[in-house]
């Protein structure tokens, strides 16, 4: 028997505050504001780890110089660097934004850098004979061969970044959803905490389902 | 064309080979015959310019264009046949659809090299290899795992290659019958 309480409401409660909320409150902008910082700072985090990640397998210098960086920032708490980042540039959206980024970017530089140290060395040995061009060694042979890579690390970054930016938003943000839940958790209002925490859910396994699940069947298409 | 003098490559810790010494002229197909292991994969990897590791001399007369089938087909699983053998004609279609149609395989395309048969797959590779119009072939062990009849026509191929442009080939294997179908003169290659 589930009973309804102001602690634990009820899920037809929370769907129809968050049916309310859609229709007349904030939670749209809310989540705009939320997607569109996740959208950048997962974009930002995989463009620079890849590229660093990538560098680190093909130069050793590189490699050795950037190691004990990719350690430090691994070890760091995402909320150490969001806290420090606000001190440090101030409470606006390119310190939040910097902040998320640099908490995911070590997850993407390690994958990528694996997958680019397994590469097959006899593809690359081909590709060198029959002289490939600089866009065909790009988008014919690295491009596919890091594809799983590239899924890994898209896949296990959406999860890490949204709950990142959640954190970020609550911190020191007046917009997004990890500020409105900061907002209902000062008033206890739980019934709208479950429904904006819902709410984001939902769109991340929308973003699960349709992109990611399309993006790995496009990566694996080959396949037999 | 290919002057190769006191050869020389070591390998975890001993000699695969040492002392060898062979020429190539332009339109010659020179067979290299050696036992498993005796380092044939190796001696065309330093010919391509792949390995830069070893004693000795390694003369090109020029700069010819080289082309290669390797002992593992190598192709890009992620490219259809025809797409493989378009990126070493930098996209030309028509071209890579002509060496296939050589090969026998105009059929396959579209077909991605993991739904091939090996013996498919090689004679792709030798489409890509033949389709950059090489002065010089190099083949490592190319015709096994083909069936008689297309391990006949893929000889043929070349041949015709060798006949009409006075492309060189350097083929290796370790069955002597194999290349005595095709090579004119045969080098041996002990442990």
């Amino acid at each position: 028997m589930i009973v309804a309480t102001p602690e634990l409401p009820s899920p037809a409660a929370v769907l129809a505050v968050l049916w309310s909320e859609a229709a007349h409150g904030p939670l749209l902008a809310d989540l705009g504001a939320t997607l569109a910082r996740v959208g950048i700072c997962f974009s930002l985090a995989m463009i620079a780890g890849s590229a660093i990640g990538i560098g680190m397998a093909s130069s050793p210098q590189f490699g050795r110089w950037f190691d004990p960086w990719v350690q430090l920032l691994l070890t760091l708490p995402a909320m150490a660097v969001a806290i420090l980042c606000y001190i440090w540039l101030g409470m606006g959206e390119t310190a939040a934004i910097l902040a998320v980024t640099l908490s995911k970017l070590p997850n993407v530089v390690v994958i990528l850098r694996e997958g680019a140290r397994s590469r097959d060395r006899d593809l690359a040995e081909m590709a060198r004979l029959f002289r490939f061009s600089r866009k065909s060694l790009f988008f014919d042979l690295m491009l596919p061969e890091l594809a799983p890579y590239f899924l890994a690390a898209t896949r296990s970054g959406l999860s890490l970044v949204w709950k990142i930016v959640l954190l970020v938003e609550l911190l020191g943000r007046s917009s997004g959803i990890g500020f409105r839940l900061h907002v209902y958790f000062q008033l206890l209002d739980i019934a709208r905490i479950l429904a904006y925490a819902l709410s984001f859910m939902l769109v991340i396994q929308l973003i699960e389902i349709s992109l990611l699940a399309w993006l790995d069947r496009r990566a694996a298409h080959w396949k037999r | 064309m290919l002057t190769v003098e006191a050869l020389a490559k070591r390998l975890g810790g001993r000699d695969l080979f040492r002392d060898l010494a062979f020429t190539l002229a332009r339109g010659e197909v020179l067979g290299l015959a050696g036992p498993s292991g005796a380092g044939k994969t190796t001696l065309l990897s330093i010919l391509a310019g792949l390995d830069s590791d070893y004693e000795g001399t390694v003369r090109w007369d020029g700069s010819p264009r080289l082309g290669m089938v390797f002992q593992s087909p190598r192709l890009l699983p992620w490219r259809t046949a025809l797409q493989n053998v378009a990126l070493a004609v930098a996209g030309d279609t028509a071209k890579a659809s002509a060496a296939l149609q050589k090969v026998g395989l105009a059929d396959a395309g579209a077909v991605y090299p993991a739904r091939l048969s090996l013996g498919m797959a090689r004679r792709v590779a030798l489409a890509r290899a033949l389709a950059i119009e090489p002065d010089v072939l190099l083949l490592d062990e190319a015709f096994v795992s083909l069936d008689p009849r297309s391990a006949d026509q893929a000889r043929g191929v070349v041949l015709e290659a060798v006949k009409a442009r006075g492309m060189a080939v350097l083929t290796v294997s370790h069955d002597r019958p194999d290349l005595e179908r095709m090579a004119g003169r045969i080098v041996e290659l002990d442990r």
